[in-house]
């Protein structure tokens, strides 16, 4: 039994082409505990940062800082009364936010978070997550026609047509990516997501600066893509509430509402993924060939400890910033607390035996955040698209753009390999 | 990557593709059906993947369970009235057709049973890591032309579709 | 039941022949067109098991690439007969096939 455990630790595959189920288990529940968490961060940072772009504070009660928030929020949803509409399919309406979760989080299966560090390494990796993202579609579908009312069912045609739409401009954006992967020595690419960052790691620059500016234009027709594909804004006409009360979940309330939300936020990181993984290396620290090294290597790796200590200093510098309030000493002391939490953190990630494996998960995980802050971002500032134009843009300049890139791409891809392998 | 539980594998997901088969074809309402035949597209690509054809299998996902089955969808929330659903259900031929789908029953089990001889043990368990390779190289090889006649197959249908639902030619 | 467990190509087969079964009583006996539709998808479905179970048998990939064809041919026929189905629905309102007769409206 411990040999069958520990004859996976030596191996250099992911658990799932080694055919380990035990460690397959354990990544699937790591990867589940973490998303959960990750979404419930995401929650909270998104009320945060959006006040602070709107000048205002964001939740401060709850915790410090409003770091309880999320937590609020799910007891709140898990305690409130379950509605379903008089004529509602009640199958339909029951089973359409377990299909989103379903899409949603089956995309993890191949998402690498280092070279080992993925459920499993499908040979058709990213044509799985595209298939199974565009399943999500389903589901919303679903939820519109079984709710049995007007609003929820516009939303859910206005947000499948718009999800449908842009799933033809992310799949080019995609293949031109997926075209720069073959431009090694057999001339084979390959659509396994590991394959993809070991490619870039081979060719010595990150996709998006491949055949400057065509990764750029695709990583751009993507990035705008995958806005539209999971319904944030500026394209969030579908679940607007000054347009649609809330579109396709407007009748879910308590738990089923949670799945659908818990649902969009998964599937932004996973989407995030996907560009981070085609685009920006994946898993590779910056420069891994240029900066290369046992010293270039150890300075990189001290980096997951330094944005711990970080985050620590920012915990114990706001603990300070407190009112000097006799009510308020719980929320300073729970804060300090945190950030001492957060530190030790740091410090173990110091470790070199820890940092060393944990480096690649540090630098794709900073990756997806910074893809996080974007949503935040795109949703505080740019003004929401009317439904016509959001039709026009996917279907008359994204999907030109796209085939325009990857034609250009693969004419370019061509010409490097005659002249240069010929 | 060695087969994992094959038999276990196969007898659940052709048990899942029976059933939903079966709740295609006696559902009143056609939502249900239009689940029931998602459903049975998944355990498909599933069994797709037992036969190691990973390619074939994602693209069962995307353009049938993604694709052609939210088009049904869509279809069925234009034509579905409530007072279709109250009509009966099954044809008024239906004992004819049970009795034809039954000797054409029979016909495959005496086919399967007589032959049984003729399909040989199965190979060694091919290789899946380049199967993607292996299928575009026959696709824009072999097939070249099949490919090119396919696409315009397509673009046959999307134009036969819009001029079919236009409200005025 | 030492046969039931090893699976060989004939329990592929056997599977293909029965969803091709249920597609055809699918049919020929519902009245609902878009159920008719959606049963002829399911012949089709057990037509390409059974070309991926014989591409596993024999090890060439001509069985995947041609079960490749017949997605796409099941996609755009799925396409024009819905837009069959809808332009017919919109004269007539309804969806039930014994409908369907009159050669001229």
């Amino acid at each position: 039994m411990f040999a069958y455990i520990k004859s996976y630790l030596s191996s250099a595959q992911t658990p799932g082409a080694a055919g380990n189920m035990f460690w397959v288990l354990v990544y699937i529940l790591v990867i589940f505990t973490g998303l959960a968490i990750a979404v419930m961060l995401m929650t909270w940072l998104e009320r945060k940062v959006l006040a602070h772009m709107q000048v205002r504070l964001g939740p401060m009660r709850v915790g410090p800082h409003g770091l309880l928030q999320p937590i609020a929020d799910s007891l709140k949803l898990l305690l409130k009364e379950d509605i379903m509409p008089a004529e509602a399919d009640a199958f339909v309406f029951w089973i359409a936010p377990f299909i989103v979760v379903l899409a949603a989080f089956t995309v993890f299966v191949v998402i690498p978070f280092g070279p080992t560090h993925a459920i499993t390494d499908m040979n058709i990796g990213i044509l799985f997550m595209l298939g199974v993202s565009s399943l999500s579609v389903l589901g919303i579908v679903m939820a519109g026609w079984a709710s049995n009312s007007h609003y929820p069912l516009i939303g859910a045609l206005r947000s499948s047509a718009q999800m449908v739409s842009y799933e033809v401009a992310m799949g080019l954006a995609v293949v031109s990516a997926i075209l720069m992967t073959s431009l090694n020595a057999e001339g084979t690419g390959t659509l396994s997501m590991i394959g993809i960052v070991q490619a870039q790691l081979a060719q010595h620059e990150w996709f998006i600066f491949k055949f400057f500016p065509l990764g750029l234009i695709a990583f751009f027709i993507f990035a705008v893509a995958m806005i539209a594909e999971t319904n944030r804004a500026p394209f969030d006409l579908a679940e607007a509430e000054s347009e649609l009360t809330a579109g396709f979940h407007t009748e879910y309330s308590g738990f089923r509402w949670s799945l659908f939300f818990l649902s969009e936020y998964t599937a932004m990181i996973a989407v995030s993924s996907i560009a981070v993984t085609l685009w920006l290396g994946g898993w590779l620290r910056p420069f891994p060939n240029l900066l290369s090294g046992p010293t270039w290597d150890r300075a990189f790796s001290l980096f997951p400890g330094i944005a711990f200590l970080f985050l620590a200093a920012m915990c114990f510098f706001n603990a300070t910033r407190m009112p000097k309030h006799p009510l308020f000493r719980i929320q300073t002391i729970g804060l300090a607390v945190f950030g001492i939490v957060l530190g030790l953190i740091g410090l173990i990630l110091f470790i070199p035996a820890v940092s060393m494996r944990v480096q690649d998960i540090f630098w794709f995980s900073a990756k997806v955040g910074g893809f996080m802050y974007l949503y935040i971002w795109y949703r505080g500032t740019f003004p929401r698209y009317r439904f016509d134009q959001l039709m026009q843009m996917g279907w008359k300049v994204l999907l030109p753009l796209g085939l325009g890139v990857l034609i250009l791409t693969a004419g370019v891809a061509l010409l490097q390999q005659k002249l240069w392998h010929p | 990557m060695a087969p994992v539980a094959t038999p276990f594998f196969f007898y659940l997901l052709s048990g899942i593709m029976l059933i939903g088969g079966v709740l295609v074809i006696t559902r009143k309402n056609p939502v249900h059906s239009a689940l029931a035949l998602i459903v049975t597209l998944l355990a498909q690509a599933s069994i797709y993947l037992m036969l190691y054809a990973p390619f074939v299998a994602g693209v069962q996902i995307i353009l049938y369970a993604g694709g052609i089955m939210v088009l049904f969808l869509f279809v069925i929330m234009l034509v579905s009235v409530d007072r279709v659903q109250r009509e009966r259900q099954f044809n008024s031929q239906w004992v004819v057709g049970i009795i034809a789908a039954t000797a054409l029953g029979g016909l495959f089990m005496a086919v399967y049973t007589k032959g049984k001889d003729i399909f040989p043990e199965h190979a060694l368990p091919m290789v899946e890591s380049d199967n993607t390779q292996q299928i575009a190289m026959k696709l824009y090889g072999q097939y070249m032309f099949a490919f090119e006649i396919a696409s315009l197959l397509l673009l046959v249908a999307i134009i036969g579709a819009v001029v079919m639902a236009k409200k005025r030619i | 039941m030492e046969s039931m467990l090893h699976i060989t190509t004939l329990h592929y087969l056997v599977l293909g022949a029965a969803l091709f079964l249920l597609g055809v009583i699918g049919v020929l006996t519902r009245r609902n067109v878009v159920i008719v539709l959606m049963s002829i998808e399911l012949i089709l479905n057990a037509v390409n098991l059974n070309l991926v179970a014989f591409s596993r048998m024999w090890g060439g990939l001509h069985g995947q690439v041609f079960a490749i064809f017949v997605i796409t041919d099941a996609a755009a026929e799925a396409a024009v007969g819905l837009g069959i189905l809808i332009a017919f629905f919109r004269n007539k309102e309804t969806v039930n096939i014994d409908e369907v007769n009159l050669l001229k409206w």
